[in-house]
């Protein structure tokens, strides 16, 4: 069993620094088309604070700010968002996730709505592997029963 | 023009100090005999050494003073702050790990053998 440890420097320095990393993910997950980066390494980063925050403290001390049944929850919003958007395009009568398209019931040009619509399927992806990052250290420090925890 | 090579010299001067402080660091990763020793080698180290480094290169960006320039730096200016509170907090949860693990610091007696 590993004991619980509790330390000020490190939770001090870790309440600090988890808004900074949040942050940061979501300027990588919006910064995407034009730096390196994009939805999948903006999700990595945002679900890291979260295990950044679990390490540092306490797994139940985040759970109760950010519900695991919410979590699950957006592992499955994820995948909806990019679906969704992907279907939208299909009904308006264009290819799976050809955005362009999109122009159609938004107020703007078509190339700024294939760039939006590029946003959208980001901010879903992020959404899902923060979600699903979240998911798996959980499951692992928990021996996969959801239930408290011993770490 | 004379200004160019005054901030040159000082860009040298930061990264051959940051270099040297790296160099440090890993000999004395590599040569200190005890785990806590060597955790405070590379904590002070590798920070300042990173520190320094980074410092000579936003000097150098700022040869030709533009807004675009003025942000990277100040981008590099937060990867320094970051840095600087960091590590040293990662190498003292290491070192905590290690205490709380039963890892046994090195003695005037095991010194002795």
């Amino acid at each position: 069993m590993i004991r619980l440890i509790e330390d000020l420097h490190i939770q001090f320095v870790c309440r600090i620094m988890v808004p900074l990393i949040q942050f940061f993910a979501l300027y990588v997950i919006a910064h995407g088309h034009y730096s390196p980066g994009g939805g999948f390494q903006g999700g990595c980063i945002l679900g890291a604070s979260f295990i950044l925050m679990m390490i540092a403290y306490d797994i139940e001390y985040v759970k109760k700010r950010f519900p695991e049944k919410f979590n699950t929850f957006m592992v499955a919003f994820g995948v909806f968002l990019y679906a969704a958007i992907g279907a939208l395009c299909l009904i308006l009568g264009a290819e799976y996730l050809n955005y362009g398209i999109l122009h159609k019931i938004l107020p703007a040009d078509p190339v700024k709505v294939r760039a939006l619509g590029t946003l959208g399927i980001e901010i879903g992806v992020g959404i899902t592997v923060s979600a699903v990052m979240l998911s798996i250290f959980l499951n692992l420090s928990t021996f996969g029963k959801h239930e408290k925890s011993e770490v | 023009m004379i200004v160019e090579y005054i901030i040159d010299a000082f860009v040298i001067i930061l990264v051959l100090l940051g270099l040297f402080f790296l160099f440090t660091a890993t000999v004395g990763l590599l040569r200190f005999p005890d785990f806590y020793c060597k955790l405070q080698a590379t904590g002070k180290g590798d920070t300042l050494g990173a520190i320094l480094i980074l410092l000579g290169v936003i000097l150098y960006n700022l040869h030709d003073f533009s807004l675009n320039n003025f942000l990277v730096c100040l981008k590099i200016l937060f990867i320094i702050i970051f840095i600087f509170h960091a590590n040293p907090v990662a190498t003292h949860a290491i070192t905590k790990a290690g205490l709380d693990a039963d890892v046994k610091p090195l003695t005037k007696e095991d010194i002795r053998k």
